[in-house]
């Protein structure tokens, strides 16, 4: 097997008196789509906000394409090639869609400490936000004002601009959170298009979409990883089934 | 009208003014002129943190005081040529907005008004301590600074003229700077900082170096101020003042590029004209204020830009 993109090894985070991280160990290979499920207040959000940096672990390292990257900000890990989204949708509501992606594409191109030239007068960077934009399914839509978008598409925008980032890793928190099926649906066909060409770290409720999507899963329980595996040996798992999955697990 | 168009008209009327009112006498009105386009500066270099960056200083005085001080105290010890104390004004206000944004910058939102509030005052108390350069009383300049070039900044009209044309080209390096990456970048950790550090943004940096910029530009303010009033004291660095230059700014229009310009001139304007009637003045600028805060909540440049149709005054 190759040397695992992302290595987590035994991460703790307490709030209180609350362990919201006990000891979790994980490992995704290198274009493996992994899920991370679990039932609410498992501590799946608190493990993305410590794996992308935005929340600084009590104990633990985190590994990225061999680098301690534990002590990184978030913006320095964006940098390296890991990013994320979010489970509420955080994106520049008062930007149209074009400009959204080429914040991004701007993030990539070095310094932006530059007074003199209009930003508009960047034809490259807003033909690579084009593409981005026709990439995620907006196509048609770059004029429109992100705040003014249909809740499935904001959620598209979402994840495009993760995307954007061109991050090999990519921490998704519940990215089908709030879709009707047909949305919910273009969201999956997004993330099954990049599959093998990035890794994904998936959180999501979504149990179609959880075994259409993951090579591999994990199962968070009180902060505790307390099974990984195929989808196949995660659905034949007692402890999971009691813990979790319940009478909803798809046959 | 085009933005183009509107801006070349208010350079043509800024430049006719000073001979009109010589024509007819009133100079004294090319004085107070000086002290609005001053303050327009101010006000502006404010709005570029407040209204572009989202960073609500309330201690902008600090590096007004600053500036201005720079050029009183080196033209005591001798030091009269505008080449040298300007730019002098300049660097020192930058580089005390670089120490104090470098420890504001770490806190958000009531805490980083706390801070720079209080760091202004730790500033205006420190200038009362300095007994040398006339503690609380202020210092008065013995002359204006001297430019060369067979310019005498000592004629109103001329120094009129110097102060519009280095507040206009300040203006325009703004308009410029908000539109490059630079400005574009700030104004988009205005709308979601969060994601701009999930994009890959180091924030903190581009935000540090905004605030730094902004104190530079009110340096040179005070640097003028200071020339044109031919004296300076601890009141430029009080809070006091950090919050009439934080009225302007949203009398004018937070994060319109003239939302600065147009506060002070409306601010000193009610000021020059109801003080003539009361000592009680500020109760009047505090009924506009609430007005405008009420009914007007883009300030000034937010209503002429829904009169004369979004473009000409368009947000950054």
């Amino acid at each position: 097997m190759a040397e695992p993109l992302l290595r987590v090894e035994r991460l703790h985070k307490h709030f209180g008196g609350v362990l919201a991280t006990n000891s979790v160990d994980l490992s995704l290979a290198p274009g493996e789509i992994h899920a991370l499920i679990g039932p609410n207040g498992a501590g799946k959000t608190t493990l993305i906000h410590q794996l992308s940096g935005a929340l600084k672990p009590d104990a633990g390292s985190i590994f990225f394409d061999g680098r301690d990257v534990t002590r990184l900000s978030l913006h320095e890990r964006v940098q390296l090639g890991m990013a994320r989204s979010y489970q509420i949708t955080s994106i520049f509501r008062g930007a149209n869609v074009l400009h959204n992606f080429a914040l991004a594409v701007l993030a990539r191109r070095g310094s932006s400490v530059r007074f003199w030239q209009p930003l508009t007068h960047e034809r490259s960077l807003f033909e690579e936000a084009r593409t981005l934009a026709a990439e995620v399914g907006l196509s048609g839509r770059e004029q429109v004002i992100a705040g003014t978008l249909a809740h499935g598409e904001q959620r598209q925008l979402e994840v495009g601009l993760t995307l954007a980032t061109g991050a090999r890793l990519l921490l998704l928190d519940e990215p089908l959170a709030g879709l009707g099926p047909e949305e919910s649906r273009r969201v999956v066909a997004l993330i099954a298009a990049f599959k093998g060409a990035r890794t994904v770290l998936l959180v999501e409720h979504d149990m179609d979409a959880v075994f259409r999507l993951a090579d591999a899963v994990s199962v968070l329980d009180s902060g505790r990883v307390i099974a990984s595996g195929t989808p196949q040996s995660i659905r034949d798992n007692v402890e999971v089934k009691r813990a979790y999955l319940g009478e909803d697990l798809p046959a | 009208m085009t933005q183009k168009g509107l801006t070349l008209g208010v350079l043509v009327v800024l430049v006719a003014f000073p001979l009109a009112a010589k024509h007819w006498d009133q100079l004294f009105y090319v004085s107070f002129a000086s002290r609005v386009l001053i303050y327009a500066l101010t006000a502006s270099s404010l709005n570029l943190i407040l209204g572009y960056g989202g960073m609500v200083s309330f201690g902008h005085a600090a590096f007004l005081g600053t500036g201005a001080y720079t050029v009183a105290i080196l033209m005591t010890e001798g030091v009269t040529s505008a080449w040298a104390s300007w730019p002098l004004a300049v660097l020192i206000s930058a580089l005390f907005a670089l120490a104090i944004g470098a420890v504001s910058l770490r806190t958000r939102g009531v805490y980083f008004i706390m801070i720079t509030l209080a760091f202004a005052q730790m500033t205006y108390y420190l200038f009362i301590s300095m007994r040398a350069y006339g503690g609380e009383d202020g210092l008065n300049l013995a002359q204006r600074s001297g430019f060369g070039f067979g310019l005498d900044l000592t004629s109103d009209l001329t120094f009129y003229y110097m102060v519009l044309a280095i507040v206009a080209s300040s203006l325009y390096l703004m308009r410029r700077l908000l539109q490059a990456r630079f400005g574009q970048v700030i104004q988009a950790i205005r709308q979601n900082e969060t994601r701009m550090e999930a994009i890959g943004f180091p924030t903190y940096r581009y935000k540090l170096i905004c605030f730094t910029i902004a104190g530079g530009a009110a340096g040179l303010s005070g640097a003028l101020l200071a020339n044109q009033s031919g004296f300076v004291s601890p009141n430029l660095l009080q809070w006091t003042q950090s919050g009439t230059l934080m009225v302007m700014v949203i009398l004018g229009g937070v994060g319109y590029l003239w939302g600065g310009a147009l506060g002070a001139l409306v601010l000193l304007l009610l000021e020059e004209v109801l003080s003539g009637y009361t000592i009680h003045w500020q109760l009047g600028l505090g009924c506009v204020l609430l007005v405008v805060v009420l009914f007007a909540r883009q300030g000034i440049a937010g209503m002429l830009a829904a009169l004369v149709g979004e473009r000409s005054f368009e947000r950054g």
